[in-house]
This record gives structure tokens, C-alpha cells and sequence, in this order.
């Protein structure tokens, strides 16, 4: 072995973010000291971005198969049939730590990152969605981190050349020193030809495939897997730097060459890139891998071993080809003038064996590298929650004014218009999308068949800090009916589980009792979690984030024609609020916006109403009798429906009357779930009450579009009568007016 | 008619203009890949969107030198016809078939969004089916696609009429406002003193299908097609 690297110790186990009981679980293992390489390689692949150590008892509770599934966790990404011979292949990434600490390449090596996750199964990436989560846009910091994310986010997908479709940006201070980038990335593939990252048959060549290696991202992931303190910018070297371009490349390389039948597996190197790789693709097969580093393309002279398998550099795959099939590879990857060279060989013995001009630098037992420990850490209820959760909101004053308390909500940075991101990204390319972002889920067609795609994520921080259980499962529900508002049935779901130290009983329970509502959510709803990930550590100097699960769901819509959009399109039409009347205050955005409280109780969640609301809805939306269907989310139904009369291109006024029985500002500004805000045209509202008759759920008339105003009555009462035309400007600046 | 749709290294809107060619539009259609000095064939050549050799250097530049815009100057020398869009209008500039470069848009970012443009040029096989005035729209997506030229070539652009498309309010206007990325003029699209090779940063292929929000851009191949059935005299080849 190398005599040239430093002598393993525990101390320096210690360093590398190991415990000493694992350092214990590795020398026992291998009957020796590891070497400085084989260090490296444990301190990656057992870092809780890597191994989920703190996580994986709690995700098996998640309900991970059901007929579509074609592909469930423990891949680059999940699959869903969708008929037609076609399968969605999707799923939702975290890269939030990087984006803290370089904003630009932080958030494009997130949209690479999960790119190449869909690519390698086989699927053209054709939508991203990216969640965003900042601080209060009152500092020079987070402008600069909102900018600095938002412009490379543009920048990556626009070269590459996938539309940005949807996804949503909400603001809290919890997120100061903690920024979130979540994006997600959804793909389209033939049903049979989609690829795995395993690596069958011994004897196959391994091939490195894509842009060289440099020392850019080592330890990327053991980053990932600690919080930060105010040293994080020191921190910079670790976060990768990007090149869309070259990822574009490797994209139609890679699809190119799968179509030739000589690829046996393939796998994105993403975190702790080589040796993740080289690991974890053997030990799906039950084989082993015998690779040269030296081959390695390198873009800087005098890499160690240790920094060749651990860099994250990116646009890189490995691939195991048929034996024999060597020069097909070569000649598609010299096509797109990309590297594919032979490294190694899949062997019988399930070992890792890595060398350096043929001398042995790591040989380690798979079972043991692959398979980190899993712990079950205390849990407990945070102190104080139950207090908070008491709070009363209807202790506090009235506003005096409802119109300027409307209009302050839909200028609040959550709720107002996003354009000012969207319009940075290409939203269209592929000429796929047919309901742009701005509505409550982006759809997509199929070419070639009938079908089409929704697609929409949701989290809501407050809400699940509030209620980590409930919280979550309402993500699940808002993410679903949001797709099943566009027309769409949801069949499958991809959380990104964002949180802060797992070390501490607090975070972890608010973990574990997020997952819960999660699985408890999409076992009412048959929604299947085929893919996710899960991001510890988000706290700096000791202050974590809000809990936030984020919940990316894909819909399917048998007929393309039958979609629907959240805007008004006339007037004339008359209005419907589905779903039930229960609405709280607790955790509201107008809680927050105007009390600056994040306090009281979450309204009740009937998970047997929500699928029923749900069902109800599609059925109007493919039966075309509803002109606009919208979600009742933040800001409750007064928000939706300035939402339903200004977010169209033609705004159209409403005058609504929502029934007495409590305080108003509960009324209007409350927020509960499994509820939707519908439109239908005079003519059709007789087919409309008997299609609701049928569903057995709780609905009822509450107004007509039409005129310049929107007028909203509780009993008799008119809290809020304002021009639509300040709506509008409220909403459409918002955002804006912090950014320009 | 026969398309060709090239590919460089980079491109994204080649799938597109190829959907629309042979789905909508039903014609016959082939890429071309960039390392092609043959363009034998074709009737006309479409140079699509995307980011040519990631753009390096500047927009256009490394792909306006590269074999098959060597082919194509050829190709426009024997009266063949050629639509860039979006990059395939930087390529074009850079390449010296139009005069002329693009920018940074004014307002330092990336803009993709629904845009109006007026005719002011019918006598070109690319809008000889339009009216003069009448206003198109469809979506715009760069981040480069300032028109810049010197006052002399603004001038000529003018006195030849070679600007075929501006920038405008859905009523027609030319207005500030309305100009989504600063060009000289509201200029989106201009064409050679021929007539045959046509610039444009805004993205036809994207405004074909009602589904996809617009037909407005179909406007623009339909000419083409009417322009090669009713007067073959825009093919001189």
C-alpha cells in the first residue's frame, strides 16, 4: 500500500466525521488499520448524506409499492407507469448546504445533480421544479442568496435545456442562515428500457464516462452532514462548480448509447462520486469492482487516491458495459467528444479494490462499505410546543381594515406572484408544457398519446413545526390536490425531507413524526413514495430550520384536452367552494404576515374527505364543467379567490359570500385543508350540483365572477370590496418590489 | 419542401422544430449534424435555439466557424433558405450571413416570456403570407438577444427594409416598454438583402400548436411553404 499518505488513527477517524464505535466496527472488520484511502472512502459512504444512518428506520415506514410502480426507492430515481408503453421516472433532491455557501453553483450543481439521476435511468428530463425556502427578504444577505440561486438555477437548466415548470419560493426567517434548494427533475422513458445503476456480470468492462476529475467537491458529502457555524464560507472549496454544457452532452451521449443494447448499468456520480459509485453499484449485483485509478481522467496533476474516488465533480457517470461491446461505447462518447474510458472490471469477489499503477491503495469488503449502521436515536416533543400550540389567535385584535389586510397578504413574499424567477427560466423548451407555472400544478403533455402530466411540490414549514404529523400530511394532500386541480391523478410521490441535527431528540422527532403523517397521507390517498431524500444538519450557530418536508407529487391525465387552470376566465360564471368548513389560524400565513406569531392549532385533517375532494374535482375538471379549479393554501379562501380573479391574463372581478358564525378575519384569511375554489359557467351548473351530489362531499355556492371588484360578504357583512386592479398590483409586486 | 434542422453541440430546440416540421406542418425533415459540409437536397435550413458549444466565448461564436455554417454559405449562395432562431440567430451574426451582433439582454438576466412582434416586411418567403402591421406573438427565451449593429448598418437594416420583425405592444406599438431585451430599434428579426436567410431570437416552433398556447409562429412556415408552391422564384437554385 502507499507508503505517502498518513497513518490511520482513531483521532483522525474522529476528524473524518467517523465515531470511534464505528472506527471500532471497521478494524475489527478488516482485522487491520485501514489505510488513508480506505478512511476516506468509510468517511464518505457512512456520512448521513450518503448511508441515511439517523433516517432509514424511520423511511421504511413509508408505503413504497402499488400497481404502477415500476421503480422504488434504492435507485438514482423512482418510476411510474403511465400507460401508452410510458413511464414517469422523477424524484426530488436537497442542495441546500452548498447554495448557503455559494448561492450561483450551489443551486446549478442541483439541477445537474438531479438531471443526470433521471438521465441515467434512461429518461429525457422534461420538467424541473424547484422549491426554494429563504429568509425575510430585508438584508443584503439573503437578496444576494435569492439572486445568486434563482440566477443558477437559470443558468444550468436553460443551457442544458430542460423546462423550469413549476415549484414555489416561501420565505420565513427560520431560513436566514439556512437557505433550501430543493429541486425536482421528472423524465420520460419506455416503460422496458429503463436503465439501473447495478453492476451485473463479472468480467464486464467498467467505464468512466463524462467530464475529467478535478478537486473540486471533496467531502461534499461528509459537508452535507454537519451543521454549520459561522466559519461556513471557509467551507467554499467543498461545493462543486457546474458546466450545463457538458451535461447536455452527456445526456444525449448516454441515452445514445443505451439505445445501442451495450449497457449493462449505469450510475451518476453524485455525492462522494467514485466510490459511491464504485460501491454501491456492485453491491446491488452481489459482485464486486477491481478499478485503476490512474486511467481516471484527471484535469489536475498529482491527484491522491484518497481525492480521485471522493471528488464531486460533476457531469460524470460509470457504466458497465456487455464484454465485447467495448467499441460501441467509445465511438457514441467520442461522437460527443466526452471521455469514456476503461477503469475496471466487475469481479466475482464482493470486494472494492481500488489501485493506483497497479498498487493496491483501498480493498475493502462491500458488505461492510455498503452497508453503514443504522441508528435509532432519541426522540422527544420539543419543550414549549404544547404551549404554542395553545395560543388562541382569536385573542388578538381584529384588523381594522380587511381589504388592506387582503392586499398585505397577496404582497407577502409567499404569496405574491413569482414571476420575477419564472421568467428567467425556459419554460417551454420541448414544447411539452401546456400550463405554464402560475397555476396550481404544470402539465405536460405526452407526444404521441392523449396522456399528459401534472405536476406541483408543496411544503409548509410553519405547519409542520407546528404539527410535524399533520403538518406533513397536509404537504401530501396540498401537492395532490394542487395535481388533481389541473385534472390530474396522482400516482406517485417524492418527498425531500429538510430538517435540522438528527442528533438532537427534538429535530428527530419532528422527523419522525413528519414521516409518519407522510405515510399516512399517502396510504389514504394510494400514493406510493418511490423516491426522495433527506437533508439533516440545516442549523447554523445552533438554530435549526422550520421542519419542512417538501412533497413533489406526478399526476397523470388520460385525456390532455381535460385540464384546468386556477384563474377566472370571464365573468358571469358562478363560484364554489368544495370541502369542509373547519379552518384555523394556527400556523397561517396571515398569522404571521400581520401578528408576526407562528402559534395555535392546525385546522382538523379528514384524510377520507381530502380523497374524496379530490376525486370530486377531477371528476368535474375531465367532465369539462368547471372553467377554473384552485386550492385553498396560504391566506385562506380570500387569497383564493384574488388568486382566481387576478393571476389569469385578463382579471376578472368576484362577488362572493362566505357564511357568518365566526370572527371574519377566521373567515376569510383561515387556512384548512381538502379545500378547492371552482368556477362554472351559468349552463352547466345544474350537471355540476349533481356530480357533488354523487361525491358525498361538503360543497356550497358562494359567488358569481364578473364586474372590477372583488366583494367578499360573510353573513352580512362586506369586509372586503377592493378593485381588482389593486389586487393585481399587489400580487404582481410583492415579490418583485425586495429584488429590483 | 425539404428541411434540414441542424444540431450542434449544445442545441435544444433542434427536437422541436423537427416535431413541428414533420407533425404539424408534415413535411419531409432531416438533422443535420454540425461536422456536415453537405447540404445537398434541402430546400431550407433551420439553425434551432439552444447553446452551440455552450456558448462559449460569446453566443454563436465558436459555431458560426464551424464546417456546416461553411456548407451553409454555400448554400445561401445558391439561393437555399435559412431560418435561425434564437441561437441560430447569434450563429447567423457571428457568422457574417447577417450584420450585426447579440448582446447581453439590458437587463443582465435570462427572459423567457410571451412576446408581440409587428411586421415590417412582407416581401420575404418567410412572411409574404402576412400583412404588413400585423402584429405575431410568441415566446422569447435568451439571455443574449440584444440586436446591436452600427449606426450605418442601422441605417442600411432601414433603406433596404431588411427588418422584418420588431418588438411591440399587442396593439401594434413600438414602445419601449415592449422591448423585452434592449435591441436597437425593437429589433427581433431581421433578413439578407435576398430575403432568404432569416434571424430571429423569438421561437416560432413554440407557437405552432393551439395546445401550446398560439399558432402565430405556423404563420411563418406556412409562408415558406406557400412562398415555394405559388412563386418558385424565392428558390433560385
Amino acid at each position: 500500500m502507499t507508503g505517502a499518505e498518513p497513518k490511520v488513527t482513531l483521532d483522525l477517524a474522529l476528524e473524518a466525521g467517523l465515531t470511534a464505535e464505528e472506527y471500532d466496527r471497521i478494524l475489527s472488520r478488516l482485522g487491520r488499520e485501514p489505510t488513508y484511502t480506505e478512511l476516506g472512502l468509510f468517511s464518505a459512504l457512512w456520512s448521513e448524506h450518503c448511508a441515511y444512518k439517523h433516517s432509514r428506520v424511520f423511511l421504511a415506514r413509508l408505503p413504497q409499492t402499488g400497481s404502477h410502480v415500476l421503480q422504488g426507492p434504492g435507485e438514482n430515481a423512482g418510476a411510474i407507469d403511465i400507460g401508452d408503453g410510458w413511464a414517469v421516472v422523477f424524484k426530488i433532491e436537497s442542495h441546500n448546504h452548498p447554495s448557503f455557501i455559494e448561492p450561483f453553483q450551489g443551486a446549478a450543481t442541483g439541477v445537474g445533480g438531479i438531471l443526470r439521476d433521471i438521465f441515467t435511468m434512461g429518461a429525457r428530463p422534461i420538467a424541473i421544479l424547484d422549491s426554494l425556502r429563504f429568509g425575510e427578504l430585508d438584508n443584503a444577505k439573503t437578496l444576494q442568496l435569492v439572486n445568486g440561486v434563482v440566477s443558477g438555477i437559470s443558468w444550468y437548466g436553460n443551457c442544458f435545456g430542460c423546462p423550469t415548470v413549476g415549484g414555489e419560493i416561501a420565505v420565513a426567517p427560520e431560513y436566514a442562515g439556512n437557505p433550501l434548494v430543493n429541486v425536482m427533475c421528472v423524465g420520460l422513458v419506455r416503460a422496458d428500457q429503463i436503465f439501473r445503476a447495478r453492476a451485473e456480470g463479472p468480467g464486464n468492462p467498467v467505464f468512466y464516462v463524462g467530464n475529467k476529475t478535478g478537486r473540486d467537491g471533496i467531502h461534499g458529502a461528509t459537508m452535507a452532514s454537519a451543521t454549520f457555524d459561522e466559519h461556513a464560507e471557509e467551507r467554499r472549496p467543498t461545493v462543486q462548480v457546474g458546466d450545463p454544457f457538458t451535461e447536455k452532452l452527456l445526456l444525449e451521449a448516454c441515452l445514445e448509447v443505451m439505445r445501442t443494447g451495450a449497457v449493462v448499468g449505469i450510475q451518476d456520480m453524485g455525492a462522494a462520486g467514485l466510490a459511491c459509485c464504485t460501491s454501491e453499484m456492485p453491491a446491488r449485483s452481489g459482485t464486486g469492482m477491481d478499478v485503476e485509478l490512474s486511467r481516471v481522467p484527471q484535469r489536475e496533476r498529482g491527484m491522491t487516491p484518497y481525492e480521485i474516488l471522493l471528488s464531486e465533480s460533476q457531469e460524470r457517470m460509470l457504466l458497465v458495459a456487455a464484454r465485447g461491446r467495448e467499441g460501441e461505447v467509445r465511438r457514441v462518447f467520442a461522437k460527443w467528444e466526452l471521455d469514456a474510458v476503461e477503469v475496471g472490471r466487475v469481479t466475482e469477489v464482493a470486494e472494492l479494490t481500488a489501485r493506483l499503477n497497479g498498487e493496491i491503495v483501498a480493498n475493502v469488503p462491500l458488505d461492510l462499505l455498503a452497508e453503514a449502521p443504522k441508528y435509532v436515536k432519541p426522540t422527544a416533543e420539543p419543550p414549549g410546543l404544547a404551549e404554542r400550540r395553545a395560543f388562541d389567535p382569536l385573542t388578538l385584535p381584529e384588523p381594522d381594515d380587511y381589504g388592506t389586510a387582503l392586499l398585505a397578504l397577496l404582497e407577502s413574499p409567499t404569496i405574491a406572484s413569482k414571476e420575477w424567477a419564472f421568467r428567467q427560466y425556459d419554460q417551454q423548451v420541448g414544447i411539452n408544457t401546456l400550463i405554464l407555472p402560475g397555476s396550481d400544478a404544470a402539465v405536460l403533455r405526452v407526444k404521441g398519446t392523449r396522456r399528459a402530466l401534472a405536476v406541483s411540490t408543496d411544503g409548509n414549514g410553519r405547519q409542520v413545526f407546528l404539527d410535524p404529523r399533520q403538518g406533513a400530511a397536509m404537504a401530501v394532500c396540498e401537492a395532490a390536490r394542487n395535481v388533481s386541480c389541473s385534472g390530474g391523478e396522482p400516482r406517485g410521490v417524492t418527498d425531500c425531507m429538510n430538517f435540522g441535527s438528527p442528533e438532537r431528540p427534538e429535530i428527530l422527532w419532528q422527523f419522525a413524526e413528519a414521516i409518519e403523517g407522510i405515510a399516512l397521507a399517502c396510504r389514504a390517498l394510494e400514493l406510493p413514495v418511490v423516491g426522495g431524500n433527506v437533508s439533516f444538519y440545516n442549523e447554523t450557530s445552533g438554530q435549526p430550520i422550520l421542519p419542512t418536508p417538501i412533497i413533489g407529487v406526478v399526476g397523470v391525465l388520460d385525456e390532455v384536452s381535460r385540464r384546468a387552470t386556477q384563474w377566472f376566465k370571464g365573468a358571469g360564471h358562478r363560484v364554489a367552494l368544495l370541502g369542509p368548513a373547519g379552518v384555523s389560524l394556527g400556523g397561517s400565513e396571515y398569522l404571521w404576515t400581520r401578528h408576526r406569531r407562528l402559534a395555535g392549532r392546525l385546522a382538523p385533517l379528514e384524510l377520507e374527505t381530502e380523497r374524496r375532494v379530490q376525486r370530486a374535482v377531477r371528476a368535474a375538471v375531465s367532465a369539462g364543467l368547471v372553467t377554473a379549479a384552485h386550492d385553498c393554501s396560504e391566506g385562506g379562501v380570500a387569497v383564493a379567490l384574488a388568486e382566481g380573479c387576478v393571476t389569469g391574463r385578463e382579471p376578472v372581478g368576484c362577488d362572493a359570500t362566505l357564511p357568518a358564525g365566526a370572527r371574519a378575519d377566521l373567515v376569510l384569511f383561515g387556512e384548512g385543508p381538502s379545500r378547492v375554489v371552482v368556477a362554472v359557467e351559468a349552463v352547466r351548473t345544474r350537471e355540476f350540483e349533481g356530480l357533488m351530489a354523487e361525491s358525498a362531499i361538503p360543497w356550497r355556492w358562494i359567488g358569481t365572477t364578473g364586474g372590477e371588484r372583488l366583494v367578499i360578504r360573510v353573513g352580512t357583512e362586506v369586509p372586503v370590496d377592493v378593485e381588482i386592479g389593486q389586487l393585481e398590483h399587489a400580487w404582481r409586486n410583492g415579490f418583485e418590489r425586495h429584488l429590483a | 419542401m425539404r428541411f434540414g434542422v441542424v444540431v450542434f453541440p449544445g442545441t435544444w430546440s433542434d427536437c422541436d422544430f423537427h416535431y413541428v416540421i414533420s407533425e404539424v406542418l408534415h413535411q419531409p425533415v432531416r438533422y443535420v449534424w454540425h461536422r456536415e459540409r453537405e447540404l445537398g437536397q434541402l430546400d431550407c435550413v433551420v439553425l434551432p435555439g439552444g447553446f452551440s458549444y455552450g456558448d462559449y466565448l460569446r453566443a454563436g461564436a465558436v459555431a458560426g466557424r464551424s464546417p456546416v455554417v461553411e456548407a451553409l454559405r454555400d448554400f445561401v449562395a445558391g439561393g437555399g433558405i435559412v431560418l435561425g432562431s434564437c441561437n441560430g440567430f447569434q450563429i447567423l451574426c457571428e457568422a457574417g450571413l447577417l450584420p450585426g451582433v447579440l448582446t447581453r439582454n439590458e437587463c443582465l438576466q435570462y427572459r423567457c416570456q410571451s412576446s408581440h412582434l409587428v411586421v415590417e416586411n412582407v416581401e420575404t418567403p418567410f412572411t409574404r403570407g402576412l400583412r404588413l402591421g400585423q402584429v405575431l406573438t410568441m415566446p422569447i427565451s435568451h439571455g443574449e438577444g440584444k440586436y446591436h449593429a452600427d449606426p450605418e448598418t442601422i441605417v442600411r437594416l432601414k433603406q433596404q427594409n431588411l427588418i422584418v420583425f420588431r418588438y411591440a405592444e399587442a396593439d401594434g406599438r413600438v414602445t419601449k416598454a415592449s422591448n423585452p431585451n434592449g435591441s436597437l430599434d425593437n429589433i427581433a428579426g431581421i433578413v439578407n438583402p435576398e430575403g432568404t436567410v432569416l434571424g430571429m431570437m423569438p421561437h416560432p416552433e413554440r407557437a405552432s400548436e393551439t395546445a401550446m398556447g398560439g399558432t402565430d409562429g405556423l404563420l411563418i412556415f406556412q409562408s415558406l411553404l406557400g412562398s415555394l408552391v405559388e412563386d418558385g422564384s424565392f428558390l433560385k437554385r
